[in-house]
């Protein structure tokens, strides 16, 4: 499991990989929005936690389908399902390793890019603890859905489809955090809520990804 | 004699094709029926005419839950028992759901533009009827993609279950998220009357039309699917002699 994962990040990190291609377009993104809404500091400030979320969790769906797909298409999936490895322990070692090379990236860039959305003074602890909960769920999630399309054609459109609904409950309570937080109240609440969703979904969904994987390996 | 009889296509196009031709009239009476008596009703003294979208609204409403619920135990069916009929019912009931998902979603549309003053509004009702209308979308789109059918139908099967999961989740985050607009049930066992019976046996009537509507339309579009299965059987023989 160990040596999976190294792997991947090896594959991720070298030229070719992809990384880095989730903070390029979370920072598109954050330039964007000012573009659409107007300059102003307040609106940008009222708005700048929803913004944040929803961004990082587009960036995050950018790289899904390089989960499964690159080790289908060359055959090495077939491999790995054949390991002794269990076949949920693949999909929790590769969901890791985008979240090492997608979501942690996101989660220390996020102040920065808060920054250029006015976020208020007491939100960016918020927003860095509410995504360093939230963001592994977005990973599972993506691996599942990754899981389901993978072999498919147009299957990355079919990706976004699938897995965006799943991220609602996690993109309601994070960016409630954020918002809480922002403006000085209690965010404990949600985040406590969001961090239950991450656990549970660490915890189960990896069997239904992998369920979904050998049906496709059929 | 049990249930798991009918898992035999055989046996279920024969008894659904006994039972069709009953569903359909009794759905065609009670759902004309309970519609016209729902508009022949007098105007609510707060509501005014708009009162009469109910009867196209909660029991399509209804349906659009009860349809999801019903691919939910036609999956796990097909999971465990893997008998086909039942997962090429969960397919047909897709289409069936997000067609009702869609039906409440409008008529409450048209029915809260007078109302409320606003065509949509971020409410947990309205916004939970949306996100269960996008896992419709993804679930049909999923059957679409899908060409082997036997994987299509395990494919859906696990979408369907994790999808469950996060649909009512996603009713109960939404409920944390925004503090609603949209009235309580209209219907309670639990709390007594809340409705004059001049509304509301128009209503029984009305529900109970759509839920007959429902369940021939998902055995209308099951035979179809069972009969499309056959031919695709047949013409792969025929292509392999």
């Amino acid at each position: 499991m160990k040596a999976l994962l190294i792997r991947d990040l090896r594959l991720a990190t070298r030229a070719g990989g992809g990384f880095g291609l989730a903070l390029a377009f979370f920072l598109i993104v954050c330039t964007l929005v000012p573009f659409g809404v107007g300059p102003q500091g307040g609106t940008l400030a009222l708005i700048a936690p929803g913004i944040l979320w929803v961004g990082a969790l587009l960036s995050c769906l950018l790289s899904l389908d390089r989960i499964f797909a690159l080790d289908h298409e060359d055959g090495s999936l077939d491999l790995l399902a054949t390991a002794p490895l269990p076949l949920e322990g693949v999909v929790a070692s590769k969901a890791l390793a985008h979240w090492l090379t997608t979501g942690l990236p996101l989660v220390l860039a996020a102040p920065v890019f808060g920054i250029l959305l006015h976020l208020p003074g007491p939100g960016y602890v918020w927003l860095v603890l509410s995504l360093a909960l939230g963001t592994p769920a977005l990973s599972v999630l993506g691996a599942f859905g990754a899981a389901v399309t993978v072999g498919l054609r147009r299957g990355g459109l079919l990706l976004s489809l699938l897995v965006l609904p799943l991220y609602i409950p996690t993109l309601i309570f994070g960016a409630e955090a954020v918002r809480r937080g922002a403006a000085g109240l209690d965010p404990w609440t949600p985040l406590v809520f969001l961090a239950a969703i991450t656990l549970a979904v660490l915890a189960l969904v990896p069997f239904a990804a992998a369920s979904a994987l050998r049906v496709n390996l059929r | 004699m049990s249930i798991w009889e009918y898992a035999n296509p055989v046996k279920f196009m024969r008894a659904s094709g006994a039972v069709l031709p009953w569903v359909v009239g009794g759905a065609a009476i009670c759902t004309l029926g309970g519609l016209i008596w729902g508009f022949l009703t007098p105007d609510d003294f707060k509501q005014g005419s708009t009162v009469k979208i109910l009867f196209l609204h909660v029991p399509a409403a209804l349906m659009a839950i009860n349809c999801w619920m019903m691919m939910l135990v036609a999956s796990l069916i097909w999971i465990v028992r893997r008998h086909h009929v039942s997962a090429l019912a969960a397919k047909a009931a897709a289409p069936v759901g997000a067609v009702m998902t869609l039906i409440a979603l409008i008529t409450g549309a048209v029915w809260g533009q007078p109302m409320w003053g606003t065509w949509w509004e971020w409410d947990p009702r309205l916004t939970s009827f949306l996100i269960l209308f996008l896992f419709y979308l993804g679930y049909i789109a999923l059957w679409e993609a899908v060409e082997d059918p036997d994987s299509a139908a395990d494919l859906t099967g696990v979408l369907c279950l994790v999808g469950s999961v996060f649909a009512l989740l996603s009713r109960y985050a939404v409920l944390f998220w925004n503090q609603g607009l949209h009235q309580g049930a209209s219907l309670s066992v639990a709390s007594g009357e809340r409705m004059s019976a001049t509304y509301r046996y128009p209503l029984y009537l009305a529900m109970l039309g759509f839920f007959l509507l429902t369940v021939a339309l998902i055995l209308i579009r099951t035979r179809t699917e069972i009969r499309r299965r056959r031919l695709a059987a047949l013409l792969a023989r025929e292509n392999r002699a």
